[in-house]
């Protein structure tokens, strides 16, 4: 008597033949995420590289090679400065605060209290929201006539009849702005890694660091903090390569002005390459902080590796 | 040093209550032990005397004094627990440093008093290291040191020898002993180890689901049990108990004397009890029994303990004329489990 369920069709055999071998299954479960990776990001930036070395434009059909020629008019390019140390203040600043700020959030967090899950979901709120969402929404916000920040300030009483600052008109202010959305939306995976940092540290240190009599900032700084050290560096370097990145919030809110004011380097080469036409120009822009990238990156994966608490 | 002493100290978590209304005075410079099987509550008593835990009501007093609503900081306790919970990122010297720097205690004695306690545990060499650097035996030694270094009124300590393999054990637990006698710091000790409770302990407190069934020096819990679950849990193989006449007749296995075994003098007169062997088991050090009492209770299991100097042959499918002393006789009722009076053992079925 045989078992009629063991007669299958050729094609399942042939096809079960290959899901059995481990020889093609691994390749061929992750073709497609090399091959998206390969398409979206890898031959851009190859492209990019071969571009900054070159005299291509959007009208050129015969690039030339060029050698460091963009290099060098980028770095004589006040526009250019002015973007480096946009992007370098703009980074720097929000990275800063994010991290004060989240490890605060995070702690706050690890405690118990009523109503946690919905300061939790509120809290991730920025970081599953669609960024460009997020960012038109803070554009209301920052909306020179009807800014609900002026007409609450105004109504609670701290700001007096001539005050109506227009938050994204005026330089320092426009700054500032864009730092603040930044730090919104870019909060929220700071304060997941961190927490994660948090609940690896085993209960039983913070209960022997509570009878061996230190305080609350005790506890603080000199075990808690420097536990979870590892992990906040990494949610640093995630932060930072993520700003000196992106120009989402820059290209909604302000579109680099006022002034150039908050022109970083991904916007700069944005509106040079694309908006301007000068591919070469612009993808030297993009490329020039690579290698202080590069070193971000490199720590960051080493980081990780080492950061597990016990 | 100090005493400590709960008053219908309770703990209920969401659905159960962890301790039950805990009454127990620890004497200054006591050892005592927290003994039970894991979720009987010791472990939360503990914590609750270390205030790492709210109390759902009673009090809690050490040395004299209420603690009920101190932090633990403010108990001048030092507890030692089970993962040792060193630190990991602090050298072994910060380690033990913490507790001193946390006081406040100034800068100059502090390096002193390290010395000293690693001296204590013969850890001095091991002050650079880190924790993940050293042995299990090791890092007990730091977690100890770290406890005793800014010499607290009461030490806790939770399963602290649990970490370590059966070899070190028997070791540190001499060790620890001595230590304490020689700081003479009144002590709290968890373990669910009966060898460790009567090893170690002045007196031992037997929990069970959340209450303290027996308070006793070891010898007394392990001779007169006041209850079943007592005489069960204490000892190795358990208590025999075998259900005679409306009553729970408790038999130690090692109380079981062979024919040829001579009654320990002094020990009262002793009842010929018949032992129908089924099975020996010979583990080196020893034999045990396993098989009935046929006039007693022909259908309970019962075990014998033989020692490794009682040489009569014994073999399975025969019956043997034991004996047991008469003290050795303990009765319990069977519904509440509580200790009765002795009484004659029932003479039939002799047939």
């Amino acid at each position: 008597m045989t078992a009629p369920a063991l007669a299958r069709p050729g094609w399942v055999e042939r096809a079960s033949g290959v899901s059995d071998s481990t020889r093609w299954l691994g390749p061929l479960m992750l073709a497609p995420a090399v091959i998206y990776i390969g398409l979206v990001v890898a031959v851009p930036f190859l492209m990019a590289i071969g571009y900054s070395f070159s005299s291509v434009t959007i009208g050129t059909s015969t690039p030339r090679f060029v050698g460091l020629e963009n290099f060098k008019a980028a770095l004589d390019d006040p526009a250019f400065l002015k973007a480096l140390g946009n992007t370098a203040i703009f980074s720097l600043v929000s990275q800063t605060l994010v991290i004060v700020l989240a490890s605060i959030l995070a702690i706050a967090l690890e405690r118990r209290f009523r109503g946690k899950w919905l300061v939790r979901l509120l809290i991730l709120l920025p970081w599953v929201a669609p960024i460009s969402l997020g960012s038109i929404g803070w554009l209301w916000i920052f909306d020179p006539v009807y800014s609900v920040i002026n007409w609450t300030l105004r109504h609670v009483g701290i700001f007096g009849p001539d005050t109506w600052p227009i938050w994204l008109g005026q330089p320092n202010l426009a700054m500032a702005s864009i730092i603040g959305v930044h730090v919104w939306r870019t909060m929220p995976l700071a304060t997941i890694i961190s927490l994660g940092g948090l609940s690896s540290i085993p209960q039983d240190i913070h209960d022997a660091a509570d009878v061996d009599g230190a305080g609350f900032f005790r506890h603080l700084f000199v075990i808690t903090l420097p536990l979870i050290l590892p992990i906040l560096l990494v949610a640093v370097l995630f932060g930072l390569v993520f700003s000196v990145t992106d120009m989402i919030v820059v290209y909604v809110l302000t579109r680099g002005g006022p002034f150039d004011s908050t022109q970083v380097l991904a916007s700069l080469a944005f509106f040079k390459s694309i908006d301007g036409g000068d591919l070469s120009g612009g993808a030297a822009v993009a490329l020039f902080l690579l290698p202080v990238l590069a070193v971000c990156a490199v720590l960051l994966l080493r980081l990780a590796r080492r950061s597990e608490v016990v | 040093m100090a005493t400590v002493e709960t008053r219908k100290l309770r703990k209920e978590f969401t659905g159960h209550t962890a301790v039950d209304g805990v009454d127990l005075t620890i004497e200054e410079g006591e050892f005592l032990v927290l003994l039970g099987p894991s979720g009987c509550g010791k472990t939360t008593l503990l914590r609750m005397i270390a205030g790492l835990e709210t109390q759902t009501s009673g009090d809690i007093l050490i040395g004299g004094r209420l603690v009920n609503e101190l932090p633990p900081r403010a108990r001048k306790i030092a507890m030692v627990f089970q993962s040792y919970a060193l630190y990991p990122h602090l050298s072994v010297g910060k380690n033990i440093a913490f507790p001193l720097k946390a006081q406040g205690a100034p800068r100059e004695s502090i390096a002193g008093e390290v010395e000293r306690a690693a001296k204590m545990f013969g850890i001095e060499r091991l002050l650079q290291r880190k924790p993940r650097q050293l042995s299990g035996g090791e890092r007990q030694r730091v977690a100890l040191a770290r406890a005793m270094v800014r010499h607290p009124d009461v030490f806790l300590l939770d399963e602290p020898l649990s970490n370590l393999d059966a070899k070190l054990r028997n070791l540190a637990r001499d060790e620890l002993k001595q230590f304490q006698r020689r700081l003479g710091t009144t002590t709290i000790y968890v373990t669910h180890d009966q060898v460790e409770a009567m090893g170690l302990g002045d007196r031992i407190a037997v929990m069970s689901a959340g209450k303290v069934r027996q308070l006793g020096r070891p010898q007394e819990v392990y001779d007169e049990p006041a209850d079943t679950f007592v005489a069960g849990f204490l000892g190795s193989p358990p208590t025999n108990l075998v259900k005679v006449d409306g009553a729970l007749v408790g038999i130690r296995p090692e109380q079981l004397l062979p024919p040829a075994a001579s009654a320990s003098e002094g020990a009262g007169p002793t009842v010929p009890i018949r032992f129908s062997v089924e099975r020996v088991e010979d583990l080196g050090a020893g034999r045990l029994l396993y098989g009935t009492l046929p006039d007693l209770a022909p259908a309970q299991k019962v075990i014998a303990s033989l020692a490794y100097t009682v040489h009569s042959s014994i073999e399975a499918g025969h019956t043997y004329d034991f004996r047991v002393h008469e003290s050795n006789l303990k009765f319990f009722d069977p519904t509440t489990g509580l200790r009765l009076p002795p009484r004659p053992l029932p003479a039939r079925r002799s047939a």
